[in-house]
């Protein structure tokens, strides 16, 4: 079973979502997803300041394998993204919900995290 | 039912994942895809490539049947050991597979084809074999490990008998040896040095711990399909298949047009196909933009549309690279359009071959 951190939260499409307090989430894909993905050879990440809704595709990750469209788990502002990994984004392999993370959304509404899955529930939802 | 090689814990003992391809519990990688090409590219890498099937084409008439079944032309081969790649067509021309023929002598030759397609060929050897004095015989009593690299034929002289290092000193590429109970090729699937392996079942294992110990790197179907296409190399299924000629597929220096007299299946058709010049061909494609190629993918060209057979990730080249088919007006050269993700790219169009011996050669 792959490792789901209990202190974050999860969209079903496989991204992790973590609360900084500040109002701003950081989000990332889960390590089941980069387990599915393989190497990672690209990531195009979203602009900064670009205005995204819940679902939208925002964000693509490139593995080996092939290319997987990343939706904005919540509304809002992105205002900073992961410019890391233009250069490694093996990152998003090796550290999946640390330094792999793709890019934080300043919040429009903190009640849209109430909608997102709890570990427990990510690790349901990817049970077959 | 899901078959497993004899070098099955092996992989699980060395993490890999292990996906089913054709029937076969296969690793997809142990870790990393792209640190096993490299591996291979750099140093040395070893694929179980245990699920291929080897068939022993044997009797007085070995060599007229091959002469009919293949569209290369063993008369060709001369020297005990030497080999040549080929395809086998149906009467149609299209591709039922392609494979490597060792000859030992007239009477005595070894196929190793395709795990995927193995109970076609079969059925359609033997249904070939009618009139021929021959026999065809499987031989699934043998593993086999393909180890390659720069590194590789050094690190195999180290597990071998003074007797066969003797055999394999200086053999020329596309050549196989019988010396002991491994038979060792020098062929394979990367576009590096190296040798392919046939070892007994009985001591699978043992080769294949003594070559990790070696330090050759464990590697798994993903690199093994990233390092055949930068090396322009075919896969049967995806760059060729049944409803596709050879001349489609870039497999058109494997037809032994002369002698005349040869008649081989598929002949007339290729014959005809030739004539009119108007079958597609099959190219190499490279981006250096960000993005990958991938199998399927429309291709648009001043002459017509054509489609991506096989795409990837170059890890050597840090950028995509595809094999394609498109119309045969299209150069090397000119640049054509792919559609990916609903967006038209361009790209630039090559000769089918992107990296040999860790070298970018386009």
């Amino acid at each position: 079973m792959s490792n789901i951190p209990s202190e974050l939260k999860y969209a079903t499409s496989h991204e992790w979502v973590r609360n900084e307090g500040d109002g701003t989430v950081t989000v990332g894909i889960t390590e089941h997803a980069q387990d599915l993905l393989g190497d990672m050879v690209f990531v195009e990440l979203p602009d900064v300041d670009d205005e995204v809704s819940t679902g939208d595709d925002i964000c693509v990750a490139e593995s080996v394998k092939a290319a997987s469209d990343i939706y904005a788990p919540v509304s809002g502002k992105v205002v900073e993204v992961n410019e890391d990994l233009e250069d490694s984004p093996e990152l998003v392999n090796s550290d999946a919900f640390g330094d792999g993370w793709l890019f934080k959304i300043k919040l429009e509404d903190a009640r849209e995290l109430d909608d997102l899955l709890d570990a427990e529930g990510y690790a349901n939802s990817i049970e077959e | 039912m899901t078959n497993k090689t004899v070098l099955h814990a092996k992989h699980l003992a060395s993490g890999a994942k292990m996906v089913d391809f054709h029937g076969w519990e296969m690793p997809i990688n142990y870790g990393s895809q792209i640190e096993e090409h490299n591996a291979v590219r750099q140093n040395a890498g070893m694929f179980d490539v245990s699920h291929m099937t080897i068939v022993d084409v044997q009797g007085t008439d070995a060599k007229s049947f091959l002469r009919r079944l293949v569209i290369n032309d063993v008369e060709k081969l001369k020297v005990a050991g030497k080999a040549l790649y080929t395809g086998m067509l149906n009467e149609a021309g299209g591709v039922i597979d392609d494979l490597i023929i060792y000859f030992f002598s007239d009477t005595n030759y070894r196929l190793v084809v395709n795990s995927a397609t193995r109970e076609k060929d079969l059925a359609w050897m033997t249904k070939q074999s009618t009139g021929f004095d021959i026999t065809i015989t499987e031989r699934p009593e043998f593993g086999m490990i393909a180890v390659q690299g720069p590194q590789a034929k050094a690190k195999v002289a180290t597990l071998l008998t003074t007797e066969q290092n003797a055999a394999v000193e200086g053999m020329k590429p596309f050549f196989g040896v019988q010396v002991g109970e491994l038979f060792i090729a020098t062929t394979g699937y990367t576009g590096e040095d190296g040798y392919e392996v046939i070892v007994p079942d009985t001591a699978a294992e043992d080769f294949w711990q003594k070559l990790l110990d070696a330090g050759v790197a464990p590697c798994g179907l993903g690199a093994r399909d990233t390092l055949r296409l930068e090396a322009g190399m075919n896969l049967y299924g995806l760059d060729m298949d049944e409803t596709v000629s050879p001349i489609a597929a870039n497999m058109a220096w494997t037809i032994s047009w002369e002698p005349t007299e040869r008649d081989f299946i598929g002949r007339e058709v290729l014959t005809a196909q030739k004539a009119a010049g108007d079958q597609p061909k099959l190219v190499g494609l490279v981006m250096e933009a960000k993005g990958v190629l991938r199998s399927h993918q429309k291709v648009v060209t001043a002459f017509g549309e054509g489609e991506i057979t096989s795409g990837t990730f170059s890890p050597t080249l840090g950028h995509t690279v595809a094999l394609a088919r498109v119309p045969r007006s299209v150069k090397v050269g000119d640049i054509v359009e792919v559609e990916m993700r609903k967006k038209l790219v361009k790209v630039q169009v090559t000769k089918p071959s992107f990296v040999r011996n860790g070298k970018k050669v386009f």
